[in-house]
């Protein structure tokens, strides 16, 4: 009798507890109209100085809460550069010197007018503080002896900066949209200022923005709030605050997706789209990114120099295969070295698997009977799952492939020191200008071992390229955007028949929202999230 | 007097003492040297993994010079033992630097994390104590019956199912399809930062500052992650209780009593039971603790902002010093809870005062 009783109440004890639950619940069915929720996954945001951010989440939230001189329209980000908190520009005679004027009436977060003192200063400390992405800045010549000179307010509302040479102007305006160009309040900033750091340690988990929102909070690894600025130069947003929360897991991002808990899920996978698509209520919006995939041939190695050899191995690439598999939805076939998009842009795909070709082309090579490689790659799934498509395809035609696979650390290491045959990898452009990618798949100044110009990818496969490197150098001091787009396509067209770059696809970014939530912009490939266009 | 393998270290490196002084000092002894050795293992670990610390502040993208600036002032070119007696010095002043990742103070960090694992945990602690130690011991007590096979088939499934996958279907059940609990998170996405945060416990700072509304979100959203780790905490103990138990009741003083014509229960819960409080509180304190270190599958299932997590992202993303402190923090909770086990073998065992 007494272990009956006993057993009961065991039972009673966890079922009371999950039929006491639906009473406990009292989550909503959605998130308030004026509220967007996003989930993401956020453990890259690091810090939030627009002076050293460089990281995806990080880059949204600054896009968010820091205005730049120019901008994109996020309604049309081909238009190119528009007016941001500068309303006009001009460039003078010689080319080098550009002349802003400040946007009138624009206020910090905190109050402050916004003037062309606070563009000097965030400026001037990208440069002085040195911080990685700051050699985007850098590039123009500006160094910490000079900038004083170079970057200067010249009234309260003009700011005059001053390039070292003559540069297309698209390139400098490109540049100034990217994450440091923010313009952020010089006087808090400076009222936090710590042995001379411009305020860097208190600006990396504190803001200083006048942008469309205000950070609220930041929990690092768990999420981040905005708040809406009322009065906002562009227009008051429609969402007034936007809470975005770490969830690494794509199937849990789904569920909120699916419960109304969340209206935006930015990390879904392939599976999970799937899924969503066909839920009613939900929508799935397609992005293309910057990140391109590629493989790459060391111009050290005696065969594969042979131009025809780089050709055939072009064509025993499986490129739909895998983009319509493994990579669906996460990649799309692309074979030019500057993201779709860009401007530039070059959307031939003139590869495609062809056995029979290849054969024919490595016998004209003189390597009928095949020959064997060594291929290093990171440790990262879509890479491997690439690697060993190619070497299925590859041993096609007798190439034999071993793959090594190792850290990060190992593989880069040996891509830098030209130490490999073939390098299975994927670069990320680094601001919105062709310049970005062109510097470094086409640009080999110095092909010697010892000039060590490890930050270009066409030095580290020691490709030697005297004519292109020139043409480069022409197409970014080039004045007329159109034809500098034009001169690009040129490049390009060149680099994917003659380059040892095997350019096989463009990352994409599936995100998965609720049918009424509109223009959520995550910026394609030069940009990044814009939360004040979103309406619900 | 039983002695735990810490005093027993300190005890043989001191010499004769009053007997009380020399207790103490033993088991002191026997803590910090303890914690310097955990000190030096953590931070060995830390410098031979083949990730770059620098490089995961930088960026691959950083020049040789940006990089060679960071590393010098990290302190990595110094040598090892330089870089540990620098770092020693911090941890001695409650310092473990500054978290890579987050821009905070490490110390900030965990003050921030640690108490959602702390919450999560205890919640299912109590679980596991309040189900696990009833079933193991009538088990036990009817060895063989139904009841005691359907403790061990519930036992099985605890311990052989994949806590990912149950954290999964869980969700889709409970959240997804029948909307009893609370979703990923420790509050629904609205409810954050309303209330004031005294102890980083939403259950009890809810209650403190009388928001019954956010008690009852925050309740929802613990049952879940609580009643999955409580299931594992549960499936353990009551396995342990009831192989102890089997022990104890085989004993000669069992027969004795029960010739005595003492009732079963009496036998049960005041004879064998009051023994086997002795082990089974080292199990409860193990128990616990594992759970403190932070359940990474749920807490990453969950969006549980916890010390797994904090610690496995670092771990990851090469943040050392997070690393260094999160694992300083987990080995102090297990010395700490030893020492409480300790405490509380003396008071249900009095051979042991």
């Amino acid at each position: 009798m007494r272990i009956r009783s006993f057993i009961m109440g065991i039972c009673a004890l966890p079922l009371s507890y999950l039929v006491s639950a639906p009473f406990i619940h009292t989550a909503g069915a959605e998130t308030p109209a004026n509220m967007l929720v996003i989930a993401n996954r956020i453990d890259d945001m690091v810090q939030l100085d627009p002076a050293e951010i460089f990281e995806f989440a990080g880059m949204d939230m600054a896009r968010n809460v820091y205005d730049r001189l120019v901008a994109f329209d996020p309604l049309n980000l081909s238009k190119g550069a528009i007016p941001g908190l500068a309303m006009s520009w001009t460039l003078g005679s010689d080319g080098q010197t550009y002349t802003f004027t400040m946007r009138p009436e624009v206020k910090f977060h905190s109050g402050n007018p916004v003037t062309a003192a606070d563009a000097e200063f965030s400026l001037r400390r990208v440069i002085l503080l040195k911080k990685t992405p700051s050699f985007i800045l850098s590039q123009f010549g500006f160094t910490a002896e000079n900038v004083k000179e170079n970057i200067k307010a010249t009234s309260p509302m003009t700011l005059v900066i001053k390039t070292d040479k003559i540069y297309a102007p698209s390139f400098v305006l490109n540049c100034l949209t990217a994450g440091i160009g923010g313009i952020v309040d010089k006087k808090l900033v400076m009222e936090h200022e710590v042995n001379g750091d411009l305020g860097h340690e208190w600006l990396k988990t504190h803001s200083a923005g006048s942008g469309a929102y205000k950070l609220s909070s930041w929990k690092p690894n768990e999420s981040y709030s905005l708040t809406a600025v009322p009065g906002y130069w562009r227009g008051d947003a429609a969402m007034k605050r936007v809470i975005v929360r770490h969830v690494s897991e794509s199937a849990t991002q789904r569920l909120m997706l699916e419960k109304g808990d969340i209206d935006i899920a930015r990390n879904l996978s392939a599976e999970d789209i799937k899924a969503i698509s066909k839920k009613e209520g939900l929508a799935v919006d397609n992005d293309l990114r910057g990140r391109i995939m590629y493989f790459s041939l060391n111009q050290k190695h005696p065969i594969l120099s042979k131009p025809k050899v780089i050709q055939a191995l072009k064509y025993l690439t499986d490129y739909k295969g895998m983009a319509g598999s493994f990579l669906k939805g996460q990649y799309s076939v692309h074979q030019a070295f500057l993201p779709l998009t860009y401007l530039g842009e070059l959307k031939d795909t003139p590869y495609s698997l062809n056995v029979q070709k290849a054969q024919t082309l490595l016998k004209e090579a003189g390597h009928e009977e095949g020959f064997e490689l060594e291929m290093i790659v990171r440790n990262a799934q879509e890479r491997l799952d690439i690697a060993q498509s190619l070497q299925n395809t590859f041993s096609q035609a007798k190439v034999k492939v071993n793959l090594t696979v190792g850290t990060g650390k190992q593989i880069l290491g040996r891509y830098r020191n030209r130490d490999f045959d073939i390098y299975l990898g994927a670069w990320g452009p680094d601001y919105p200008d062709p310049q970005t990618n062109a510097d470094t798949f086409s640009h080999n100044p110095d092909n010697r071992d010892a000039a060590k110009l490890t930050g270009k990818l066409a030095w580290r496969n020691a490709w030697d390229i005297p004519k292109m490197t020139l043409e480069t150098e022409a197409a970014v001091v080039e004045l007329d955007a159109v034809k500098r787009g034009e001169m690009y396509v040129k490049i390009q067209k060149q680099h994917q028949m003659n380059s040892p770059f095997g350019i096989m696809f463009q990352q994409t970014e599936q995100t998965g929202r609720q049918k009424g939530v509109q223009n959520f912009i995550t910026g394609s490939a030069i940009s990044e999230a814009y939360y004040w266009t979103v309406t619900k | 007097m039983k002695r735990s393998g810490i005093q027993k270290a300190g005890e043989r490196a001191l010499i004769s003492l009053p007997k009380g002084l020399k207790s103490v000092l033993a088991a002191l002894l026997g803590i910090a040297l303890t914690m310097f050795g955990l000190l030096v293992v953590t931070f060995l670990i830390g410098r031979v993994m083949p990730i770059d610390p620098v490089l995961a502040i930088v960026g691959k993208r950083a020049s040789n010079e940006i990089y060679e600036a960071a590393r010098i002032s990290l302190g990595f070119d110094q040598p090892l033992y330089v870089q540990f007696w620098v770092y020693f010095k911090q941890v001695l002043s409650g310092d473990f630097g500054q978290s890579l990742l987050t821009s905070n103070a490490v110390t900030d960090d965990i003050l921030r994390v640690f108490p959602a694992t702390l919450e999560l945990a205890s919640v299912a602690t109590l679980l596991g104590v309040f189900i696990g130690v009833p079933i193991g011991v009538y088990a036990a007590a009817y060895k063989e019956s139904i009841f005691d096979q359907c403790v061990r088939v519930f036992g099985l499934f605890g311990y052989s199912m994949p806590i990912f996958w149950v954290g999964l279907i869980g969700l889709l059940v409970f959240y997804g399809t029948l909307g009893w609990v609370g979703g990923p998170g420790r509050l629904d996405i609205f409810y954050e930062d309303i209330i004031p945060q005294i102890t980083g416990m939403i259950l009890i700072d809810s209650l403190l500052a009388g928001d019954f509304e956010i008690f009852k979100n925050a309740v929802s959203h613990i049952i879940l992650p609580a009643t999955i780790l409580g299931y594992y905490s549960i499936a353990y103990i009551s396995r342990m209780t009831r192989s102890f138990m089997l022990e104890q009741l085989s004993q000669e003083y069992i027969t004795t009593a029960r010739v005595k014509g003492m009732s079963e229960q009496s036998v049960i819960w005041r004879h064998a039971f009051r023994n086997v409080l002795i082990p089974l509180v080292t199990v409860i304190a193990l128990s616990y603790a594992n759970l403190l270190e932070g359940s990474v599958l749920t807490e990453t299932i969950f969006a549980w902002p916890g010390l797994g997590q904090y610690i496995t992202t670092s771990l990851l993303s090469a943040d050392m010093n997070a690393v260094l402190g999160g694992t300083f923090v987990v080995g102090t909770l297990f010395v700490g809870l030893n020492i409480f086990s300790d405490f509380l073998y003396k008071v249900v065992d009095p051979r042991a005062r």
